[in-house]
């Protein structure tokens, strides 16, 4: 039985964390995060979870403790958000590289400097080449979801990758919402027992860990790190199936809003989808054939599919919470990429929006699918790349 | 029950580390590693900090480990093994594994000292049972000799040359045995491959303890130290003769010198036969070269009058 809660981002995937209660856990502070972990650490002082705490004095060290205990045999969990990440960086490489499927809600927060504390997608998106699946959440209850099912999708024998679970700093992590929680032992069952491959704790077959590979053997290495990464799209659809005869609720690589006969969309990650479908609804109610695409895998990135999806539309805006300076933001450029193999392919433009935790307004998408509209007239791009609800 | 330290019993363990590696000749740091497994009773897993040790040891499809090995990275061997051991002990209270373990970590002075530093200090203060074994040869000479904070005043290295104007490093080592003690670990020692009874004795006496346990190895390199390829277990012994590596150990904050030379033989016999020392001996530097031997006297003084105190 469903149980329907008001809770925090933050609170809903300490929550599913105890529910699927794994081996070990590395703990370290960073804003706003924080809560998730300082919950945890309650269900484990009081006895809710088995889980042993490892608590760290960086987030490198969280990262380096969390894939030795993922090595060494066992369920393995950890949470950070911005610098903690940017921290972790060089051992995200490693514990992917190593194919341990370590998992980590990642609370997405702008980066220094200035120093900012609020919610941007530049974190994930700055370690989106790290070797780590990325699955990223509208609200709590995808937030909740996406946790629980990337054990199954980590943990998958043909996959052992680690995987994030990104979901919006402050406005996701610290705001309460309506969701519902899964009973224990569903989450439990759907986990199902962590299944061991090659531990270094089987004293009886000794392995060695982390090898030096040189010219000869590391570039056939990665190949075969990217292609287990393509086998990751349909064992995220095959959990989600599952997943849905379990809860009811239905997920796929990417969400689509009224996008099969729109003539405009924007692509958008995150809690802006939510506000951004509100806007096309408006719009649709003034006969504009307004759409949107919500990316949920974004690590293995589904290209066919995407464009698949947006191969009728006229105009797309990428709306990047991000930024690559000198560049186009994270997004666009994987829509980009995405659409250029179709022969006829709609006009893009990209948005930068809501950095640093700037809000993300109905009035700013109301000016993006004007502009969209205008571009599926005329066929004529102004600008490809501008800052939106910016003060100048 | 121990294994009694006879090179008679001895030779009947097995090389933990096999033949084989890739280790410079006459390289003391696999020396000291086989010392320190074959000193080691239980079933064991080993962490390697990024360095010579773990490049020569494990490349792509050959090991020399016969034990569980794990290198991640240069900074974390204590983090990476901190992350191990929990597991065990989840594990362990989980019923799912019932057999004793031990962890040890081997880092050199580079990833020990220097970039290594936290992560140690952190595992050293969660409590994790471990030993944290530094394989000591006073520079990163994976890389091919700079400078480390544990470097000797007065050493030529490829990032503190001794040129014409500056004479090699001008900086002491940092005492890090001490630092390490003053985690109120139960136990830190230092140790030399020249005295290996004491240096395994050391290894087993950390093992008698639960919890982090530090230890300090000298082990030369001949290509960093530039002095023969046959002379590192002279060179250490050297080191402690001249009491530039004294042998001590802090067990529950209790300071004890394990070894006294019979007689203090002044530094500068440690320092001539090798070539990273070289230019200490030349007109101009006789200052640099005396500041040595007061450090390493002033060092000795303080580690005896923390024996005599009790501290």
């Amino acid at each position: 039985m469903a149980k329907v809660v008001a809770v925090t981002g933050n609170e809903a995937c300490a929550n599913a964390l105890r529910q699927v209660n794994p081996d070990v856990c590395g703990i370290y502070p960073i804003t706003p995060q924080t809560d998730m972990m300082q919950r945890y650490a309650s269900y484990i002082s009081d006895g809710k979870v088995k889980t042993e705490p490892i608590l760290v004095e960086s987030e490198h060290s969280s990262m380096s403790a969390c894939i030795g205990a993922s090595a060494a045999g066992g369920r393995v969990i950890t949470a950070t958000s911005s610098q903690g990440l940017a921290l972790m960086w060089e051992m995200l490489h490693i514990a992917s590289g190593d194919r341990l499927p370590i998992i980590m809600p990642v609370v997405n927060r702008a980066l220094s400097a200035p120093l900012n504390i609020h919610g941007d997608h530049s974190d994930a998106m700055g370690c989106r080449d790290t070797g780590w699946i990325q699955i990223w959440s509208e609200n709590a209850q995808e937030a909740y979801d996406n946790t629980i099912q990337a054990f199954r999708v980590g943990e998958h024998m043909d996959i052992r990758l680690p995987v994030m679970v990104c979901m919006d700093g402050f406005i996701i992590s610290h705001s309460i919402e309506r969701m519902e929680y899964l009973e224990d032992a569903e989450v439990q069952n759907f986990v199902g027992e962590f299944q061991n491959l090659y531990p270094l704790l089987d004293l009886d077959k000794p392995k060695s860990y982390g090898p030096l590979i040189l010219t000869d053997l590391y570039h056939e290495y990665k190949r075969a790190q990217h292609e287990v990464m393509l086998k990751v799209k349909n064992v995220v659809l095959d959990v989600a199936k599952d997943f849905e005869k379990m809860s009811g609720r239905k997920y796929g690589l990417f969400e689509t809003y009224r996008l099969e006969d729109a003539d405009i969309a924007l692509v958008i990650l995150n809690s802006a989808a939510g506000t951004s479908k509100d806007v096309v609804d408006d719009f649709r109610s003034r006969g504009i054939k307004a759409g949107l695409l919500k990316p949920r895998l974004f690590r293995p990135f589904p290209y066919e599919e995407i464009a698949e999806a947006l191969k009728n539309t006229k105009a797309v805006c990428v709306m990047d919470r991000s930024d690559s300076f000198g560049g186009y933001g994270p997004l666009f450029m994987e829509i980009s990429s995405a659409l250029y193999q179709l022969q006829q392919k709609p006009a893009l433009i990209n948005k930068i929006y809501g950095l640093g935790g700037r809000d993300y307004l109905p009035s700013h998408g109301e000016l993006v699918f004007n502009e969209l509209n205008e571009i599926a007239k005329s066929g004529k791009i102004n600008i490809i790349k501008e800052y939106i609800g910016v003060r100048e | 029950m121990a294994t009694p330290l006879t090179l008679k019993e001895l030779s009947k363990k097995e090389d933990l580390l096999t033949h084989g590696h890739r280790m410079c000749s006459g390289c003391g740091a696999p020396v000291v590693v086989k010392m320190v497994l074959m000193a080691t009773e239980h079933p064991v897993i080993a962490a390697n900090a990024t360095g010579c040790l773990e490049v020569s040891t494990c490349i792509s499809e050959y090991t020399a480990w016969k034990i569980p090995w794990i290198h991640t990275a240069f900074e974390n061997a204590a983090a990476t093994l901190s992350g191990v051991e929990t597991m065990y002990r989840s594990l362990k209270k989980q019923g799912k594994i019932d057999k004793d373990v031990k962890f040890i970590a081997f880092g050199g002075d580079g990833g020990t000292y220097d970039i290594g530093f936290q992560s140690l200090s952190g595992a050293m203060e969660r409590g994790h049972d471990m030993i944290y074994v530094c394989y000591d040869n006073g520079a990163y000479m994976n890389t091919g000799i700079q400078r480390s904070s544990a470097t000797p005043l007065g050493a030529d290295t490829t990032t503190c040359p001794a040129g014409s104007v500056i004479p090699g490093k001008l900086r002491a080592r940092k005492n890090l045995t001490k630092i390490m003690a003053a985690h109120n670990i139960p136990y830190a020692a230092q140790a030399s491959p020249s005295h290996w009874m004491d240096l395994m004795k050391k290894v087993q006496k950390a093992h008698s303890y639960e919890g982090p346990k530090f230890l300090n190895i000298i082990a030369p390199c001949n290509r960093g130290w530039r002095s023969k390829t046959n002379d590192a277990i002279a060179l250490s012994r050297m080191a402690v003769n001249t009491c530039y590596w004294p042998l001590y150990e802090i067990e529950n904050g209790v300071t004890k010198i394990t070894s006294t030379p019979k007689e203090k033989i002044p530094v500068v016999e440690f320092m001539k036969p090798q070539g990273r020392f070289k230019h200490l001996f030349e007109p101009g530097n006789e200052a640099l070269l005396q500041r040595v031997q007061v450090e390493v006297d002033a060092e000795w003084e303080k580690l005896k009058n923390a024996e005599k105190c009790g501290c």
